[in-house]
Parts: C-alpha cells; sequence; structure tokens
C-alpha cells in the first residue's frame, strides 16, 4: 500500500535544498579555479574569476610542471603508498589481538591507542624531530613516513576493530573447530570479511599522508624530498601575485587523487559503509 | 558469547580448542612499540621539556614550574585556548548537521545522487595546504571570487581577513568546505546500513519523512554520531596549516589557534622548553574532552550489533 517511495532514508524538501546549496559551495568555487588556472595573469587581474573563459592558456600547468611539480608529485606518492603499507601491516594484526585474544594486555592496547587519538602532532614535534635525528633519517622520505604512518594507527586500529566485531562469534568458532590457528583464521576469515573496513583504514591513512604538512615542514629540508602540500606553500611565495599559476599547481595536485579515487571509489564508499559481516 | 545451541554435539576440548583459534596480545606489540615510539615516548620528552628552558641547541635547563606558572597567566595562551574552543565548537555545530543531511541524502539510491555525492568528495581530494591557498585567493576581496560574490549577497566589503570575526568566519567556512564531505561519507556508509524494514514499517504507520528521519535514521546513527564527533573534536583543537595559510592567525591575534602558538614559541621563538609547556596542556585538554565524550556515549565499547539492534 502506501505508494510513497521509502527507499531513502527520507528527509524530503530542506535536504534536496540543503543538497543543491552545498554543491553551489562546492562546484562553483571548483569551476572558478579551473578557469582561473587556465587565464594569463594580466586577464586575471582585469575580468576576475567568475567571467566565461575566452582566451585561456596552458602555460600556467607549464610553469608548474617546469618548476618540479613532477618530483613532488612522486615523493607525495611513495610517501602515500609506504604509509599505508605500514599502517595496514601494523594495525591488521593489531586490531586482531584486542577483538579476539581476550587478554588484558590487549584490552590495555586499545585503550592505549584510544588515547592516542588525543595526541596532536604538533605537540610531539620537537622529540619526533630529535628521534629522527638520531636515526640519522633526517630529509628522507622515510622520516615523513615514519611518525605519519604512527599517527594514523590509532584511528586506523579503531577502524579495524569495529569492523572485527561485526565478525559474527560462531564464524570464529567454527574455524577453531576446524584447527585452524590464529594466522590462518585472520588470513581465511578476518579478511575476506573485513576487506571494507581495510579499506576504509587504508583511504585514511593515504588521506594523512597526501595531507601531510608539520612532518614534511619539520623533517625535510631539500628541494629533492618536497611533498605535494609543501611545494604548494613555496609556491605561494614563489608566484607571489601570480594567482593562475598557483591554481594551476593546486588543479595539479588534485588530478592523481582524482584518478585514483575514480578507480577506489567503491571501495572508499564500500569501506565506510562498514559492516564486514553482512 | 558462544551459541550454546541445544541439540548441538560439541565434542569435549572444544573450549581449548577455541583457546587456541585465538591470536596472543603479541600480536598488538609491534603497532604498539610503533606508536609508543613515535606518539608516546615523544611526549613523555615534551612532559620533562615542559619544566626546562630550552632553545633547541645545546643542553634543555631544568626550571621547575616556571613555564607552567607562566603559562597560567599568560594572556596570549588564554585567548588561544578560547579560540581553539570556538573553534571547535563552531566546526561541530556546523558541520555535523550539514554532513548529516549531506550524507542520509546521498545514501538513498537514484544515479543522481551518486553522481552528485562524486561532485561532494572533490575537496576531500585536496590537501588542507591546496584548500586553504585556494580560499585565499578566491577570499581576496580584491581579485577574489567573493569581490564578485559579496554584493550580490549585500555585502559591501569584503575584506573578510581584516576583521576578526570576518577572519573567524572565513576559517570555519574553509574547514567546513574540506571536512563535511569526509563526515557525510561516514553517515552516507552507515544511513545504508539502516535496515529497510524500518523504514517500511514506519511508512506503514503513517510516518512522514521528517518523521522517519528523526525516529529512525538518526537513532540508527547514533554511534556515526559519536564517531564523527569525536574525529571533528580532536581535529578542531588540532588544526594548524589552514590556519597558517589562511589566516596566519590574523588580523593581529584574533585567529591564533593553540598548535599555531605552540609552532609560534618553539620554531619562530625559540622557546621550545614554553612550546612544550603549552603543546603538553593541549593534549592534556584533548585527552580529557575525547576520555569525556567517550565515557558520555560509550564509544569505547561501541556494540558491533548496533546496526542490528533496530531488528
Amino acid at each position: 500500500m502506501n505508494g510513497r517511495r521509502h527507499r531513502g532514508p527520507g528527509i524530503g524538501g530542506i535536504a534536496a535544498v540543503g543538497v543543491l546549496g552545498w554543491l553551489l559551495v562546492v562546484a562553483v568555487p571548483v569551476y572558478a579555479v579551473v578557469v582561473a588556472s587556465l587565464r594569463r595573469r594580466e586577464d586575471y587581474l582585469d575580468v576576475g574569476p567568475l567571467s566565461l573563459p575566452e582566451r585561456l592558456t596552458p602555460e600556467n600547468y607549464l610553469d608548474a610542471l617546469r618548476s618540479g611539480f613532477l618530483g613532488y608529485l612522486m615523493n607525495s606518492a611513495v610517501v602515500a603508498a609506504a604509509v599505508v603499507a605500514l599502517v595496514l601491516a601494523l594495525a591488521v594484526p593489531a586490531a586482531y589481538a584486542v577483538v579476539r585474544s581476550g587478554t588484558r594486555l590487549s584490552a590495555h592496547a586499545f585503550r592505549l591507542f584510544l588515547l592516542g587519538l588525543a595526541i596532536p602532532a604538533q605537540a610531539v614535534i620537537v622529540p619526533v624531530f630529535l628521534l629522527i635525528s638520531q636515526l640519522r633519517l633526517y630529509d628522507t622520505l622515510l622520516a615523513v613516513v615514519l611518525p605519519t604512518a604512527a599517527f594514523c594507527l590509532p584511528v586506523c586500529v579503531l577502524i579495524l576493530t569495529a569492523a572485527m566485531r561485526d565478525v559474527p562469534e560462531e564464524m570464529y568458532e567454527a574455524m577453531a573447530l576446524d584447527g585452524s590457528g590464529p594466522a590462518r583464521t585472520l588470513v581465511r576469515l578476518v579478511l575476506p570479511l573485513t576487506r571494507h573496513g581495510t579499506s576504509t583504514a587504508a583511504v585514511y591513512a593515504a588521506l594523512q599522508a597526501w595531507n601531510g604538512f608539520l612532518f614534511p615542514l619539520v623533517l625535510t629540508q631539500s628541494e629533492s624530498r618536497r611533498v605535494l602540500p609543501l611545494g604548494l606553500y613555496d609556491f605561494q611565495d614563489e608566484f607571489g601575485t601570480d594567482v593562475p599559476g598557483l591554481l594551476a599547481a593546486v588543479v595539479l595536485s588534485l588530478l592523481p587523487a582524482l584518478v585514483a579515487c575514480l578507480f577506489a571509489r567503491r571501495a572508499v564508499v564500500a569501506g565506510l559503509a562498514g559492516g564486514g559481516g553482512r | 558469547m558462544s551459541s550454546g545451541r541445544p541439540g548441538r554435539a560439541v565434542p569435549r576440548d572444544a573450549g581449548t580448542r577455541l583457546r587456541t583459534g585465538r591470536p596472543g596480545a603479541l600480536w598488538a606489540v609491534p603497532a604498539l612499540g610503533f606508536f609508543a615510539l613515535f606518539a608516546l615516548a615523544p611526549l613523555a620528552i615534551v612532559a620533562y621539556l615542559s619544566f626546562t628552558s630550552w632553545n633547541g641547541l645545546g643542553a634543555p635547563e631544568w626550571v621547575g614550574w616556571a613555564n607552567w606558572s607562566r603559562l597560567l597567566s599568560d594572556r596570549d595562551v588564554r585567548e588561544a585556548a578560547w579560540h581553539s574552543l570556538l573553534l571547535t565548537v563552531g566546526t561541530w555545530a556546523f558541520q555535523t548537521p550539514a554532513a548529516l543531511l549531506l550524507g542520509v541524502w546521498s545514501a538513498g539510491r537514484g544515479r543522481h545522487r551518486a553522481v552528485l555525492s562524486a561532485v561532494f568528495l572533490l575537496p576531500l581530494l585536496l590537501s588542507s595546504a591546496a584548500v586553504a591557498l585556494v580560499w585565499k585567493s578566491l577570499l581576496d576581496p580584491n581579485f577574489g571570487l567573493v569581490a564578485e560574490v559579496a554584493p550580490v549577497l549585500g555585502f559591501d566589503d569584503a575584506s573578510w581577513f581584516s576583521t576578526p570575526e570576518g577572519a573567524f568566519s572565513a576559517l570555519l567556512f574553509v574547514l567546513g568546505w574540506q571536512f563535511i564531505p569526509f563526515h557525510a561519507l561516514l553517515y552516507q556508509g552507515a544511513a545504508r546500513q539502516v535496515p529497510e524494514v524500518l523504514h517500511q514499517a514506519a511508512a506503514l504507520d503513517g510516518a512522514g519523512r521528517a518523521r522517519r528521519f528523526w525516529s529512525i535514521t538518526l537513532p540508527q546513527l547514533r554511534n556515526t554520531v559519536v564517531a564523527s564527533s569525536v574525529l571533528m573534536v580532536v581535529g578542531s583543537l588540532t588544526f594548524f596549516d589552514t590556519v597558517l595559510i589562511l589566516t596566519g592567525g590574523g588580523p593581529g591575534t584574533s585567529t591564533t589557534v593553540v598548535p599555531l602558538l605552540v609552532y609560534r614559541n618553539g620554531f619562530e621563538g625559540f622557546e621550545m622548553g614554553y612550546a612544550s609547556a603549552i603543546a603538553f596542556a593541549l593534549v592534556l585538554v584533548s585527552t580529557a574532552v575525547s576520555l569525556l565524550l567517550v565515557r558520555l556515549t560509550g564509544f569505547g565499547r561501541m556494540s558491533a550489533t548496533s546496526a542490528r539492534d533496530g531488528l
């Protein structure tokens, strides 16, 4: 009966208006940025950011590429990949122990990670700097990877713990009755059932690495170790009032993430939807 | 926890067998050790440094509670703490409803929703530095987007960054622009988990869309609201790069937040000891806040069955 569609969780008109408003808030700036990045500097100052594109030029993009942009991009990609690999290698077993080992130690470990959520990177940047110097890693990409990964751990352990708790107890029991050890259970049961949670954690770690600003700022120095956010920050000084040049660099920095997202979107969304058991 | 269904033959030694199927606590050690090395040990060092006077070179000199008593009477600290608090509250109040609406809406089926959610994701792909730089140029009173939009909206003056309120609002807006998509995504995922049956039942009972949102969707999203809020609050206490790039803490010190103050004192003023005291105070506060949130909401034992308990 009731012919009303109740497929959507249902909020109706207000939401639709809000959503359209938000669409404007996102789309208009993106449009303005892309168009501005294709303008010559003089034109940008003359006609303003919203006017229709007439004389467009790829010059800004070529300039950005000439000033070492591809190098920053590579560095960011390497850092992101390494952070994701390291975080998953550490967080998956940790979450598994928290959920399944049932010992006091693992419960304490979980509490420690929960507390760790609240430690801001800015607070410990001085000792981390000293540590990295002592390890003779200063001004290497590894110097950025290690602390970035460490600071991703609490959230990722939390995400993975929630996902693993969703695996029904009976399945663990069935595995155990079949004589499976913990490692086999992890590989054959937990990982397949929690791959959404795992991809969420991976995406989170990748975003953190991609976003990283403070660690690269303090722990690296040379141009050849520069990651994207720092590269952009430096462009700001280098390009001065050349807004189109700066914006071209920003758009370039967006492209790899966009490509990655096009491929991984399904995984990202499914991952955030969580719920391994279902 | 075991099923213990009647009429099912369970081997006698099932108890020990089940135990051997469990991983030991050792599995958590690598992650814990790594985390301790880069976060917990440095935190202990910060605690120590907060009792010293140190310019970053040479040896730290023990000064007892000097930094701490200075901190308590420091107007800059009080001001920055107030700004951080305002920013946290403002962020939560602005982003939560927006993300909730966006997330719930985009969880619905329909092709247009999928396309639109892809657009919403865009800000998520930009680094904080990129977002701040983009908005710095878009909000430029002379050449930016707002120079054109402001008159239309009825503002005659678009120089946001020259007044404290303007700079603060700009900060709130830009942070929202950057982070709402992430939280919307969390809500979208969670909203998809809400069992369809509940909506159908409510619809049969004659509940309208708004009623169903309040009485079904929202309660079912409880855990997500908590998770998203914890991330938001802890995150807002540590905003650094966006503030540094967008307003530089200005005009004057009107948007200087605690992390920026730590950075200024430590890496620009070379007062590592004092910076450490401020930093440690920040950790204490944000730990207390997140503990409080976890306690109040039961986030720590967030139940795995939450998505099902409506059934």
